[in-house]
């Protein structure tokens, strides 16, 4: 296990190599500069060429990836163009939130949506299953800035239950009890699509494994009902949830980007769109290179889960 | 063989709601299961042998089964009118099944050895400790070599033959005084065929269990069953011992089964087939269902659907041709050669259980 473990992560730096060049060269195939954005309307072609040579923005392409790869691998993920100011504590200290936010969003996720395809899938057929593949079906629907503005109309403007953003009240201290309270809206908007994803995906693999010969077995043994869902149905529903667990982590990362816009949410969704409309190159690059490795460990997470929930795969 | 009788099907008639409409799978059956005996069903796809002996233990479809009338009389209990709370503590503990794809039979994420102690720890409140003891001794009573080892073994690791013989020690966990096996060796290949069949029959001896043994195989059969019930369409059209339905047939359609088997002694050129196919179950036909398939039928067979009539203590087949009235008919060639034995084996006072190698259809 650990061997394959060391292997499928040497064989992750290639991807993660050309990911790298991926993203360098589509950055710099969108129209426009970063120079643009912040010299003067009446800067002189000399001062703006001054700039570019100081970014080394004047350097051909080829090089500028071979600077920024060097610079990275060392750890100097390069700085940001408008303040000077370093790319990597910037990005450490959105981390934070982002983390909180997502982590949130699917530990509730799948608190609530497991045992709601569960049910679904026990009652199947009944008004109750009706009820919960509709709900779910309006749940992968609906999409986030929409359900985000609705709540925060009805629950923050209206209600005022909840702020509207943010993740703590400005000059206040920020407790687990006001992040908490400031977590509520957005947790619920981004959990919206993953419990109804989930909800469906469980009830349809619970059935699939209802209708499984050795769910006959166990009955046939004479097995009490809730130990047939227990011992013999749940584990092996688990099994293709997993893949589902797989794809989810890598959506959330683009579902967090607008969340956080919606909301304020201090963490990397809202740096993000910054870095990109001010054309943070070195920003957006960082952001990318973390997005991937998240992507990469998410896929071996899984795997890896596959084998301890499935006796059957082995990893030599 | 002691002549208790453990089990009584009484006129069971089991429908299925479906898109289609009603589906009429079993139409009116009767058998009963006496003490250490086997019983054998045969008949085609579709005639209805694996709802029939689901239904004893409640294993149908709560959603679309439809229990039209009957009874399953069980140590004085109708099964049909069991909770389900109270057919838990008969399935797997007095009344056991063994099904036909051992591949997909068995829960791919548990532990074979803990699989077969789950019966135990559910029926019979022993230890964790107790149930394993007992598993060891039936992996080892079925011939699962090194159960110490083996325990922890999960399915895939088994070739098909060896997961029956789980299933099987699963079954025989609680000394059932009934085991289903509905075509336990079909899905087999014809060696571990064999071998699965021989230790059914030596654990049969050993336990005293009474075995309901369903096949489409007439080889099998010969080699299984005391008796012998033949369901054609949701009904039984004939039944009787191992000896009678193999060379005292009477019904056309046991008469098509036979003559479909394939002999050893007799120069076969091409096998016989039963023309035609079995009748749609959502309208089943007026008169007798195997009448339009019949060359033997009688104009009575397309209006009046005929009553059992009796052989033999033993025996009774569901056809006019045993009416008095019916006129004589001459039987296929295999068959009448097959009564001449019989008549023979009468005569000579030699009839026994032992059924020669004759009716094996197939050898292994
Ligand atoms: N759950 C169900 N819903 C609807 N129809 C069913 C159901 N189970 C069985 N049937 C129908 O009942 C009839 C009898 O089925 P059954 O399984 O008893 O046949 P069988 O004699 O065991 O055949 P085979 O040799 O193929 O196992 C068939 O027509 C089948 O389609
Ligand atoms: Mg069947």
């Amino acid at each position: 296990m650990k061997k394959y473990i060391l292997k499928r992560l040497l064989t992750a730096l290639p991807v993660l190599l050309m990911i790298s060049i991926g993203a360098f060269i589509m950055m710099n195939l969108a129209p426009g500069d970063p120079t643009d954005l912040y010299i003067t309307p009446d800067a002189t072609p000399v001062q703006v060429e001054a700039t570019r040579t100081a970014l080394g923005l004047d350097q051909p392409y080829p090089v500028q990836y071979v600077r920024w790869l060097g610079r990275a691998l060392r750890g100097d993920l390069g700085i940001n163009y408008s303040t000077r100011y370093p790319v990597l504590p910037i990005l450490v200290s959105r981390i934070g939130p982002t983390i909180v936010l997502m982590g949130a969003t699917l530990l509730f996720s799948y608190l609530v949506a497991i045992p709601l395809g569960i049910l679904s899938a026990r009652k199947h057929g009944t008004w109750v299953d009706t009820l919960l593949t509709g709900g779910a079906f309006v749940g992968v629907s609906i999409p986030n800035f929409f359900l985000g503005l609705g709540l925060i109309y009805i629950f923050s403007v209206r209600l005022g239950w909840f702020p509207t953003g943010g993740m703590s009240q400005l000059g206040e201290e920020s407790s687990i009890l006001t992040v908490l309270h400031h977590l509520i809206l957005p947790v619920s908007v981004l959990s919206a699509f993953y419990i109804a994803n989930m909800t469906r995906y469980m009830r349809a693999t619970m059935i699939k494994v209802y209708g499984e010969n050795y769910i006959r077995t166990a009955t046939a043994k004479g097995l009490a009902a809730q130990v047939i869902l227990t011992k013999h149905g749940i584990r092996n529903a688990l099994i293709p949830v997993i893949t589902i667990i797989g794809t989810d982590l890598p959506r959330l990362v683009g579902g967090a980007i607008v969340t956080e816009q919606i909301f304020q949410w201090p963490g990397l969704g809202r740096l993000t769109i910054m870095a990109i409309q001010q054309r943070e190159y070195p920003m957006l690059m960082a952001i990318t290179m973390l997005s991937a490795v998240v992507v990469l460990f998410a896929n071996l997470f899984v795997d890896i889960m596959y084998a301890v929930v499935d006796p059957r795969i082995k990893y030599n | 063989m002691e002549e208790t009788t453990i089990l009584e099907v009484k006129d069971l008639a089991v429908s299925f709601q479906t898109f289609e409409g009603v589906v009429q799978a079993v139409r009116g059956v009767d058998f009963s299961l006496k003490k250490g005996e086997t019983l054998a069903i045969v008949g085609e796809s579709g005639s209805g042998k694996s709802v029939s002996t689901k239904a004893i233990n409640q294993l149908l479809p709560k959603k679309n089964t439809l229990i039209e009338r009957g009874e399953i009389l069980f140590e004085g209990k109708d099964l049909l009118k069991l909770s389900e709370k109270e057919i838990q503590k008969i399935r797997g503990n007095d009344i056991a099944m063994i099904f036909q794809d051992p591949m997909t039979s068995l829960n791919p994420t548990m532990q074979v050895g803990k699989q077969i102690a789950e019966p135990i720890i559910a029926h019979k409140g022993v230890s964790k400790g107790e149930a394993k003891q007992k598993a060891l001794e039936l992996m080892d009573l079925v011939g699962i070599q090194h159960p110490e080892r083996t325990y922890k073994s999960y399915p895939h690791q088994f070739s098909g033959g060896m997961r029956q013989r789980v299933m099987i020690a699963i079954a025989l966990a609680c000394e059932p005084k009934i085991l289903i096996a509905d075509e336990p060796t079909t899905a087999l290949d014809v060696t571990i065929q064999a071998q699965i069949l021989d230790l059914m029959n030596n654990l049969k001896k050993d336990l005293d269990t009474s075995i309901i043994f369903i096949t489409h195989d007439l080889g099998v059969v010969a080699q299984m069953a005391d008796r012998v019930a033949v369901m054609y369409a949701g009904k039984i059209v004939e039944i009787g011992t191992a000896d009678e339905i193999f060379y005292n047939p009477m019904h056309p359609y046991t008469w098509g089964l036979l003559a479909s088997m394939p002999t050893l002694d007799v120069e076969q050129t091409s096998l016989y087939t039963i023309p035609g196919s079995p009748p749609n179950l959502l309208h089943p036909p007026e008169g007798d269902a195997f009448a339009a398939r019949n060359e033997y039928a009688l104009g009575i067979d397309f209006y009046e659907d005929p009553e059992l009539f009796k052989v033999s203590e033993t025996h009774f087949a569901k056809t006019w041709l045993l009416h008095p009235d019916a006129p004589e008919v001459i039987p296929p060639a295999e068959v009448i050669r097959r009564k001449e034995k019989f008549r023979y084996l009468n005569s000579e006072k030699r009839m026994s259980k032992t059924v020669g190698g004759e009716a094996y259809g197939r050898r292994y």
